[in-house]
């Protein structure tokens, strides 16, 4: 490696971390205000932990986030499949379209247009519009990561268990699913965070009683910076990077029959 | 089986993604309302084909005419445009050297750097954007440190002016741009450019006539990935940017939430997706056109 | 021969490309018949047919009676051992060799698994995953899955392509060992003459989605139909001609050398252009010496280069109008450059094909 290239990598590194630093290290600060180091302390976490508000949204994002990570899963399984094995069906460009059109639509579109759907359909916001709708965003992401691993699969395994008298439901549970699991569960995870993360959608199509943790953070950090959100940032960059790091692990586990990731 | 494997998916995807934006196309065309629904017109499926004539003559152009009559809109989309295209060549500039020394970093590290690359943009994306306040904020750590240095003797403005958007925009997208980036170039044969070396050529006039038309097709991806989102981003200009930092994602906001608008917050929704299928269709068919050229 | 597998006017286009172009086939029980073609000659489009991954565009596939055609893969009585073996890398050596045996009782099919490792001597491999094993142990267990349901038809597709040299030729042994126990019909799909030779009761040579020829390796080499089965299974030289007359089973063509007397049962008629293959090793070279030539046909020319190749000769001949043809040699036969040369065959080491 270059000096030119360490230093590249280095720069780009700190341009991305440094923020998250800064967080991280001013939520132990003792002092109420920002900037002003006041020696080292945890007592925004205890803080944290009696802001029942806060506690509640959190509790809203984990419970919206693991079932609107689930409905996306297994959608979004079932679209790699077809976009994957199906050969060609009736309406598959428009098809390809839809699964690929919520990742790349800003926010405010799906937002906005989901909510005038579930308000065209007399939809009470809440939950369940929520999940409906975060399940919709992780749709495409979990078709790709798993159409991914599809496509890297050797295609004459499935073809053997067939020729060895296994039925396509057969080839499926016992040799298709056990090879693209990792997958799933990496898939599952990154629907899950996008979930969890989402503030401008779930803006759109919660109504009261669901508000979701960013939601609450939103409304919080427009008053300003707060040491209080600093602790819980942390808390929250802390699980994320628990949950990316065993989602690249399983996603990137070595496996026969498996080429590329 | 095969057969019915897209059936649930496909289901889904029309109730939640085609639908809803056919009804929003429909509401952007409603006479303008700031009262909850039904907009008019109605369309009386009973009439047959005489309900679809009296639903699209009575079809309201209003909503875009104040989109257009109005210059607050057309600074708006023109300042979106303008905003995504600077950050995305920004982020060529700077994504470019970082993919690059991601790629020839020592294998045994890569997949350690690449995870790095990956976990802030897994991470809270309102979290990374609120970090920035405390930085660039006039008592924040950036002029702090620029006045102990004695670089400058009093707090400069960077929140709430476009420069804080720019850098805001330019760190939250920089893994987008670096990693597809990154694809291409690790698949890269080192040996071409060492081939290049042997051949006489700097490292620099390798990596330029080498490396990076060869990285043509992951700077493409990566500033595809990069522009779109960011013509509709709403975070970015409503944390950093100031009160006169219009961005087309944040004016839609604005027009729902605070003028309860929703006709008009609908026609600003069909005018953004227009602005961003524009680039997609111009890409691709200059990329195609390459393909061709090349054969 | 009673037909086993029959396979009727099969076609399989994709797109505007037809891979298999309307191929007729009958094979008997216990045959080992190799398909050999270049890449993209349609034989592993051929295999997959069979085996129903592909359905055919048209034509009929018969396996001992019944009628395979429409039948999905899983309820074909044939088996495929994959080129890339296609181990599940999830499952064990056994499990994998069990795969097809969930019909059988536990006890039965752990029996059959026991016995199919004792068959491709990989007794002690059972627990092991596939990726752990060498490039011949996992073509071993491939095969001992391929036959592990007994398949009537067992297809394989290069089944020694990912092998070395070494190996390939000692397995080739043992494949035919396997075969020649089981009594199973074997169908192998190979770009190797050699192989084909070595393993094949008959070959079947492809060509652009056409069976071209089939029969045994001797009729395949000795007497070719046209100059790519010709060229496929050897060097051979090819001197163009006109046919003359025929005298039963030998046709003289009128050729730049002079005239030539050779075998061509399916000979063009008399006017028409025709091409005499003529093998290497089949050519007598002499210095010129009119005795050598009696009841041969003998043409002249001068040995332009002769190369030593340890336990032959080879030579290359300019001859009168200028081509040139290659001769092989026993060693010792020693022939300078230069030297003007006679060389001979007997009308039957020669074929007259269509031009």
């Amino acid at each position: 490696m270059s000096p030119l290239n360490r230093l590249s990598l280095g720069l780009g590194l700190a341009f991305l971390y440094a923020p998250i630093a800064v967080l991280v290290v001013f939520s132990f600060n003792a002092s109420s205000l920002v900037t002003v180091w006041g020696g080292f302390s945890t007592r925004w976490y205890g803080v944290l932990l009696n802001d029942g508000p806060l506690i509640a949204a959190a509790l809203v994002s984990l419970k919206v986030a693991s079932l609107a990570a689930l409905v996306a899963t297994i959608l979004g399984t079932l679209a790699a499949l077809a976009l994957n094995r199906s050969g060609r069906f009736g309406g598959r460009g428009a098809f390809t379209g839809l699964v690929y059109a919520p990742m790349v639509m800003p926010e405010v579109i799906t937002g906005l247009s989901l909510l005038l759907l579930f308000v065209g359909l007399g939809l009470d916001r809440g939950l369940a519009t929520l999940i409906i709708a975060h399940a919709t965003l992780g749709l495409g992401f979990v078709a790709v990561v798993v159409g991914a691993r599809l496509k890297g699969l050797d295609r004459s395994l499935e073809e053997a268990a067939a020729d060895l008298g296994a039925g396509p439901l057969r080839v499926f549970a016992t040799v298709t699913l056990p090879l693209i699991a990792p997958s799933l569960a990496a898939a599952f995870l990154l629907a899950f965070t996008l979930s969890l993360d989402d503030l401008v959608i779930a803006s759109f199509v919660s109504g009261p009683g669901a508000t979701t943790l960013p939601m609450r953070l939103y409304s919080q950090v427009r008053l300003g910076v707060n040491p209080e959100i600093n602790a819980a940032s942390t808390l929250l960059v802390g699980g994320v990077t628990l949950v990316v790091l065993t989602a690249s692990f399983l996603a990137g586990r070595p496996s026969a029959g498996v080429q590329g990731t | 089986m095969k057969r019915f494997l897209p059936v649930a998916p496909y289901l889904w995807l029309a109730a939640f993604v085609l639908l809803p934006c056919l009804i929003t196309l429909k509401i952007s065309l409603s006479s303008p309302a700031t009262a909850q629904p039904p907009y008019l017109p109605v369309l009386d499926w009973s009439a047959g084909i005489d309900g679809w004539g009296a639903f699209l003559e009575a079809l309201d152009f209003a909503n875009f005419e104040t989109l257009a009559g109005d210059s607050l809109y057309r600074d708006a989309a023109l300042s979106s445009l303008l905003y995504a295209a600077t950050a995305t060549a920004i982020l060529v500039i700077l994504g470019t050297p970082v993919a690059h020394a991601l790629a020839r970093s020592p294998a045994r590290l890569q997949p350690l750097f690449v995870a790095l690359v990956i976990v802030p943009f897994w991470t809270s994306f309102l979290i990374r954007i609120y970090a920035w306040i405390a930085i660039l904020k006039p008592e924040g750590l950036l002029n702090a440190g620029l006045i102990w240095t004695g670089l400058i003797a009093r707090p400069l403005d960077i929140l709430n002016t476009p420069a804080a958007v720019m850098i805001g925009l330019t760190y939250a997208y920089l893994p987008f741009m670096v990693l597809p980036l990154y694809a291409v170039l690790s698949r890269l044969d080192p040996t071409l450019t060492e081939a290049a070396a042997d051949l006489g050529a700097s490292p620099a006039r390798a990596f330029w006539t080498v490396t990076l038309p060869l990285a043509r097709p992951g700077i493409v991806a990566g500033a595809l990935l990069c522009f779109i989102p960011m013509v509709g981003e709403f975070i970015i200009p409503d944390l950093l940017g100031g009160s006169d930092t219009l961005m087309l994602g944040r004016v839609l906001w604005s027009e729902f939430f605070s003028n309860r608008d929703w006709p008009l917050a609908s026609a600003v929704a069909v005018l953004l997706l227009v602005l961003i299928v524009g680039p997609i269709v111009l890409f691709r068919d200059a990329e195609r056109q390459r393909g061709e050229v090349g054969r | 021969m009673a037909p086993f597998l029959t396979l009727q006017r099969l076609t399989k286009t994709f797109g505007t490309h037809d891979a298999v172009a309307d191929l007729s086939l009958d094979m008997p029980a216990g045959e080992i018949l190799c398909l050999l073609g270049p890449s993209g000659c349609g034989k592993s489009t051929l295999l997959r047919l069979i085996a129903g991954f592909d359905a055919p565009t048209g034509g009929t596939i018969h396996l001992d009676g019944t009628d395979l055609t429409g039948l999905a893969p899983h309820r074909r009585p044939v088996n495929m051992m994959f080129q890339s073996y296609a181990l599940f890398p999830h499952l064990s050596v056994a499990r994998n060799i069990a795969y097809g045996l969930n019909g059988l009782g536990r006890a039965a099919a752990s029996a059959r698994v026991d016995e199919l490792l004792r068959l491709v001597r990989l007794e002690d491999f059972g627990n092991r995953r596939p990726e752990t094993l060498s490039g011949g142990q996992r073509q071993r267990v491939a095969l001992a899955r391929a036959l592990a349901r007994e398949p009537k038809v067992l297809l394989l597709d290069e089944p020694l392509g990912a092998l070395d040299r070494g190996l390939r030729e000692e397995t080739q042994g043992e494949l035919r060992a396997i075969q020649r126990r089981l009594g199973t019909a074997f169908i192998i799909v190979t770009h190797d003459p050699s192989e084909a030779m070595a393993l094949a009761d008959r070959i079947g040579v492809m060509d652009k989605g056409r069976l071209v020829q089939i029969g045994r390796s001797e009729t395949l080499y000795e007497r070719p139909v046209n100059r790519f089965v010709a060229g496929l299974l050897g060097d051979v030289n090819l001197i163009p001609g006109t046919v003359r007359d025929s005298d039963g089973a030998l046709v003289r063509v009128e050729t730049a050398l002079g005239p030539v007397l050779a075998l061509g049962e399916g000979a063009p008629a008399a006017g028409a252009p025709a091409l005499i293959a003529l093998r290497p090793e089949r050519v007598g070279a002499s210095p010129v010496d009119p005795k050598a030539a009696e009841g041969r046909n003998a043409l002249d020319g001068q040995v332009e280069a002769s190369t030593y190749l340890g336990d032959r000769i080879r030579l290359q001949i300019r001859m009168v109008d200028g081509s040139t043809i290659r001769a092989t040699l026993p060693a010792g036969a020693g022939l300078a450059s230069g030297a003007p040369v006679r060389l001979s065959f007997a009308p039957d080491a020669a074929t007259v094909m269509a031009a």
